[in-house]
């Protein structure tokens, strides 16, 4: 088991041809991720290292039966690509495209729940996810990441930013924690996918164990989700907190990672997390610690 | 970007938002020439982006050309929590009968625009969250449905805007709204907004923030970036692509991925150091956008020593080290580098680095983030 994606999930690529959808569609591909198209409009016909290119995701499903997207488009082009991988049936959808407009972000976000509700978009400006072993679809490199091991404990990982991603995974690995499901939610305002939606996926996923989180400041999302654990996560959790020492009012390269009018501060997320009985380690380091403690006590 | 006052009023009007006749000016000649155009009483606006400019003495009322002269004089360089007044904005001054609160923003929990909106204005609007939330209403707003002329009434009705000020209110929130959208704003708020003896409604005052990443489809926003308050540090990190920000310590932090920069900030604080910046330079990491980054680290004065904090993922350890060591044949450093070096390949990192014959005092390197930030530390304090 895993969430979102697994072994089954086919997967196209909204920009295949061009540099970065290239090299990391390749890289999904030689991981193992079934990636069975590309789509570069006018360029229909014509093949990316044997991976079929479309001139539109409709036609790309229709041949494919894909049923994920991986978009790799700039910022200007990003909002249409995903309303028309929507629009096309695709049921999960994962952008990495950093520098979208907020506002264009808004209207995404709010035209996918009321047009298209069975679509679940990953990001943007998100690392992507990968269930190693499984399926990866974005930039992690497939290599960090640690096998789930059965009859083990696993854990899964969701996180706001992308290089902590990394760290947390292999944080894990040196410790041989299998990982389950890794997410990336991307440090944007308006994620796709939140805290939250991962959450609850990891709670019910029988081969999910543990989970780490790894927020930002910024926003309270880390809040609403330390009161969703209270609620529903009886899985143990430890979490991290980037950003303690950010200074006021300046977005710290993530668009959404700003403390604003003493709103959203790193010292706040701690302090709902731990009230929610999370164990927050002060670096990554000390984050993926207290998950080894915490695997060595339930195993 | 936040804009200046005078910027945001120049935007408001881009839109069609009512502002007071007036001008930005540099000198004491411009402020009366600009306050002869605009006509008396006029006032005399300094132009910073800091709150309590009226208490600091950088709002004056100014009834003829010598008033003007003798303010203008007073707040051009008048130093204000900081900043330093190098502009002023001046205006005619209005007479105001009542003073309204307005602003647009996203809320990100809600994911809906969100509109604020109170008959109390032209004091701190936190203020009146404390003191009498119900003061002020709060309207969420789809993004795909916009703000109508209806909904707009209505929330001025429900803000208990007086009948008289309605129509002008209700325009001006249509208006604003447009600027926040399709003017790509964080943020855009008047306070106050002001009710005249004549019946009109205004914007006497105008803060705006806007978005970035939107950039590309403003190229009106490029006087603005001319005006951006940066320190120099920060300037030349912007000529190199680089993001920057500039703090007020003694460890230089380069750092690949946004998330990692705050981590390795936060973690210089925990042992006791304090860092000279936030520098994210993504996930390339070559020789170039490292000497770039060493280049702006080198340039700060308060630098004492230097935290390189890499974890490979899709990029490389041996990448990594190889640009070090060629950025390091560039840049003549004048602080000493502590570089921890993690993930994909980071032992063939280490040895190319190790390898290299760079002497000691001048790059050392650690195996975790917490050890590296204890040599980086040590070294800022002369240890």
């Amino acid at each position: 088991m895993a969430i979102f994606v697994n072994q089954s999930t086919k997967v196209i690529v909204q920009g295949l041809t061009g540099g970065q959808g290239k090299y990391h569609g390749l890289r999904n591909k030689a991981y193992g991720t079934q990636v069975v198209g590309g789509v570069t409009p006018g360029k229909g016909g014509t093949d990316v290292e044997g991976i079929p290119v479309f001139n539109s995701v409709a036609e790309a499903v229709a041949a494919t039966g894909a049923n994920a997207s991986f978009i790799a488009v700039p910022p200007k082009a990003a909002s249409a690509a995903i309303l028309e991988a929507a629009a096309a049936g695709i049921a999960f959808i994962v952008c990495i495209t950093e520098g979208i407009p907020a506002q264009d972000e808004a209207k995404v976000f709010n035209t996918l729940v009321r047009d298209y509700p069975k679509t679940r978009l990953l990001g943007p400006n998100c690392p992507g996810i990968i269930s190693p072993g499984k399926c990866n679809i974005g930039i992690t490199a497939g290599e960090i990441a640690e096998l789930p091991k059965a009859g083990k404990k696993n854990v899964g990982i969701v996180s706001r930013s992308g290089t902590l991603t990394y760290q947390a995974l292999y944080e894990l690995k040196q410790r041989g924690i299998g990982v389950s499901t890794c997410v990336g939610i991307g440090g944007d305002p308006v994620p796709g996918t939140n805290f939250i939606d991962c959450l609850r996926e990891f709670q019910n996923d029988p081969e999910t164990d543990a989970i780490i989180m790894i927020g930002e400041i910024g926003g309270s999302a880390e809040e609403e989700a330390a009161e969703f654990i209270k609620a529903n996560v009886t899985k143990p959790m430890s979490a991290y907190i980037a950003g303690v020492t950010a200074p006021a009012g300046k977005k710290m390269g993530h668009a959404g990672a700003i403390v604003s009018g003493g709103k959203g501060t790193a010292q706040g997320k701690m302090d709902a997390l731990r009230a929610a009985g999370v164990k927050v380690g002060l670096n990554p380091t000390e984050a993926g610690d207290l998950m080894a403690e915490i695997i060595k006590s339930i195993s | 970007m936040d804009l200046f006052e005078y910027q945001g009023k120049q935007y408001f009007a881009r839109f069609d938002i009512p502002v007071s006749p007036g001008g930005a000016a540099d000198t004491v000649d411009e402020a009366v020439k600009v306050a002869d155009a605009s006509g008396y009483p006029v006032v005399v606006k300094a132009q910073v982006q800091v709150g309590g400019r009226g208490k600091a003495g950088g709002i004056k009322l100014a009834n003829n050309a010598e008033e003007t002269r003798f303010h203008a004089n007073n707040i051009l360089g008048m130093d204000i929590k900081g900043h330093v007044v190098k502009r002023v904005w001046v205006e005619n001054a209005s007479d105001i009968d009542e003073e309204y609160y307005a602003s647009f923003t996203l809320d990100r929990a809600a994911k809906k625009h969100l509109l604020m909106l109170s008959a109390q204005g032209g004091v701190e609007i936190e203020e009146v969250a404390e003191k009498d939330p119900d003061a002020i209403i709060k309207l969420h707003i789809d993004p795909v449905d916009g703000l109508s002329a209806a909904a707009a009434h209505k929330a001025a009705v429900d803000a208990k805007i007086p009948a008289k000020a309605l129509d002008g209110v209700a325009k001006i929130l249509v208006q604003l709204y447009r600027c926040f959208t399709e003017g790509d704003c964080d943020l855009a708020e008047i306070n106050p907004l002001i009710l005249k003896p004549t019946g009109e409604v205004h914007a006497l005052d105008a803060k705006v923030s806007l978005d970035d990443n939107a950039d590309f489809r403003h190229p009106e926003w490029a006087e603005y970036r001319a005006t951006e308050e940066l320190d120099s540090r920060e300037q030349l990190a912007r000529t190199h692509g680089l993001q920057y920000i500039g703090l007020d310590g003694t460890v230089g932090i380069i750092a690949n991925g946004a998330g990692l920069a705050m981590s390795t900030l936060d973690v210089v604080n925990q042992v006791g150091g304090t860092a000279a910046n936030f520098l994210d330079i993504g996930g390339g990491a070559n020789a170039d956008v490292m000497a770039a980054a060493l280049e702006v680290i080198n340039f700060d004065e308060k630098v004492t020593s230097i935290f390189i904090n890499i974890f490979g993922g899709i990029t490389r350890g041996e990448e990594v080290a190889k640009g070090i060591v060629e950025a390091l044949s560039r840049v003549t450093l004048k602080a000493p580098i502590v570089i921890r070096l993690d993930g994909t390949n980071a032992e063939e990192g280490r040895k190319i680095l190790a390898d290299a014959g760079i002497p000691e005092s001048t790059l050392i390197s650690k195996p975790t983030m917490l050890e590296a930030a204890h040599a980086a530390v040590a070294l800022s304090k002369g240890k």
